[in-house]
């Protein structure tokens, strides 16, 4: 994990000032699976408004709609009611632009392309050029500690690692929006460490919006402007946490009485969703 | 409860012969060998029983004393055999193909590749065929409920009584030869190749698909990035079973044709002048040619599995 992070994703010219409409915008969402009897409201009452350059941690017990809210985001699911702007337009919009990035919970590669060519899937589809392409790919692999790789299939790598690749496939895409829904679940303390200081010196140095789903209380604390707590059955939002702490982040922040009151907070959410029961 | 074996002339057998008899351990000689010999005393054993009444007869009128090892000698070494031995049928095989011109009207090469040909060019024309059924059921919605049962009907119609048809009907607008033949390979070759590829089409989970969303890809690099290299662990085996397939059609059709060429047609005249040893030949040739067909079938799915990372 040597390259620097702006070689990865350039500085977009936008400046956030220009623009005022927030990126994300919600308004009573809301979103129930199926109907009559088995029907499942995934999602209610949601309203949410993201502006440019925030970083948004979604943390909530299991089940409680992580994932269904951001694939309403992505377009992978339309909500039953309310509405949602992504980027000024419709979700669909946003997609067909290709503005978003979005990891998956699980990695999703394709067991027929090795890694490099995992990570260029998206180039390919967004019809690069090959040097571009492997310029790209070579340094999204870096930055998530996986060169040296890039001949390598998806079953000859671990759980972790596969993950990674599935982080660099979405960074070397350079979206605007970055999904990201538990990307960081399946790696050991370290690595998971440098992958969050990669994700937040990568935020700092471009105008990079982040929706970032996690159970890790510490991490989304790291890395957040602000924290939304979720609580499940049915889905909804219980508190949107400020996240204070100074723009330039430390590892060794986690122990500052600012980060534990933000910590602290987050756990009272979480206890306070749990509780209502 | 039987106790272990222990083999102690393998511990103690000389470098070279444990080596042998380790790969033949490990490979599948073995077991091939050993399937093979007992095909062979089968068929031996069955030759006897076979030809014996014929041969009784034949002893009897020599004179009442024959023994056993006479009735042996005489079912193996009959002109006109109801079953011939191996060594009758591997004696035609070799003398109708090495010692035979290719150009001669006998030779088994001759006729093996007239099968072969129409084999190749039925097994190609059924394998896009199926290809192009499935893609469609796969993409066209109403077609994935309609289609299914006209592909299935297809083949629950005896191809005995469809060749002669085909063939009939291709002859009256002048269409002969290899052709007609060609297509009653194709009729049965399609039907594994459209159900294995409606399978592999469809084989990429949720989660695959999804991520060419956020790509905005398109219909045809869904396809070909996605839906096409999924699918080929399921193509392979159906290939597999059409290639042969379109060996029974070719074999098949050459039936009605009046008998000319072809391992089909030697089979026919084999058993319309009671040439029990030609018959035999043709069937194991054809036996043959069907082993070399899906033996380069798997040649070319082991290519495949290796570029898509040597895993399937
Ligand atoms: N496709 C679907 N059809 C029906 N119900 C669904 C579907 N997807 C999710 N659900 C339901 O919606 C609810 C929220 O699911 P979701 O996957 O968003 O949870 P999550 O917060 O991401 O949980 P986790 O932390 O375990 O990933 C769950 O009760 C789940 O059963
Ligand atoms: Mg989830």
């Amino acid at each position: 994990m040597v390259a620097s992070v702006e070689d990865v994703i350039q500085p977009h010219s936008l400046d956030p000032a220009d623009v005022p409409h927030p990126l994300v915008a919600m308004e009573n969402l809301a979103l129930v699976f199926g109907t009559g009897e088995g029907a499942v409201t995934a999602l209610t009452n949601v309203n949410l408004s993201i502006k440019r350059h925030d970083f948004v941690s979604l943390i909530g017990p299991s089940g409680c709609g992580k994932t269904t809210l951001l694939r309403v985001v992505a377009d992978l699911v339309k909500p039953t009611s309310g509405t949602i702007m992504v980027d000024g337009g419709t979700p669909e919009q946003a997609r067909l632009d290709r503005s978003y990035g979005y990891v998956f919970q699980a990695p999703a590669l394709y067991p027929w392309r090795n890694v490099r060519r995992n990570v260029e899937l998206p180039l390919e589809i967004m019809g690069l050029p090959k040097t571009e392409r492997q310029e790209r790919s070579t340094r999204a692999l870096e930055t998530v500690g996986l060169a040296g790789f890039e001949g390598k299939f998806p079953w000859q790598l671990s759980g972790g690692m596969q993950q990674r690749v599935s982080i660099a496939r979405a960074m070397g895409f350079e979206p605007e929006l970055l999904l990201m829904d538990e990307p960081f679940g399946a790696l050991d303390e370290i690595t998971r460490d440098n992958l969050n200081l990669h994700l937040h010196e990568l935020w700092k140095r471009t105008q990079l919006t982040v929706i970032f789903v996690t159970h890790s209380i510490p991490e989304a604390v790291f890395l957040s402007t602000h924290i939304v707590v979720m609580s499940p059955r049915p889905g909804r939002i219980v508190d949107v946490i400020e996240c204070d702490l100074p723009y330039d982040r430390k590892l060794d922040m986690r122990e500052t009485p600012d980060y534990l009151r933000i910590a602290h907070k987050v756990r009272d959410g979480l206890r306070a969703g749990h509780s209502y029961e | 409860m039987s106790a272990p074996v222990y083999a102690p002339e393998a511990a103690v057998a000389p470098a070279l012969s444990t080596r042998l008899a380790r790969r033949l351990h490990r490979g599948r000689v073995l077991p091939i060998i050993t399937v093979l010999a007992v095909l062979l005393a089968v068929w031996c054993a069955g030759t006897v029983y076979m030809n014996a009444p014929r041969s009784i007869e034949m002893l009897e009128r020599q004179g009442p004393d024959w023994t056993f090892q006479q009735l042996l000698d005489a079912t193996w070494s009959m002109d006109r055999p109801v079953v011939p031995t191996p060594v009758q049928v591997f004696t035609d095989i070799w003398q109708n193909t090495v010692e035979r011109e290719i150009s001669s009207r006998r030779s088994l090469i001759f006729h093996s590749w007239v099968t072969l040909s129409s084999t190749m060019l039925g097994f190609a024309m059924g394998t896009v065929l199926g290809i192009v059924i499935a893609v469609a059921m796969v993409y066209v919605r109403t077609l994935d409920r309609s289609l299914m049962p006209w592909v299935i009907a297809s083949q629950t119609v005896p191809i005995l009584a469809i060749a002669p048809m085909i063939v009939v009907v291709l002859g009256n607008i002048g269409l002969t030869g290899v052709v007609p033949k060609a297509i009653i390979s194709s009729y049965l070759s399609f039907f594994p190749v459209a159900i294995g590829m409606v399978k592999g089409l469809r084989s990429p989970d949720p989660l695959q698909l999804d991520l060419l969303s956020t790509y905005s890809a398109t219909r045809s690099q869904t396809f070909w990035k996605l839906r096409w290299p999924a699918s080929m662990p399921f193509l392979f085996p159906s290939l597999k079973i059409g290639v042969a397939l379109a060996l029974v059609g070719a074999i098949v059709g050459e039936l009605p044709t009046g008998a000319q060429a072809g391992l089909g047609a030697r089979l026919l005249t084999g058993s319309y002048y009671g040439q029990m040893v030609q018959l035999w030949s043709a069937l194991v040739m054809s036996a043959v040619l069907a082993l070399l067909c899906v033996f380069a079938v798997t040649a070319a799915e082991k290519m495949v599995v290796a570029a898509h990372g040597g895993r399937r």
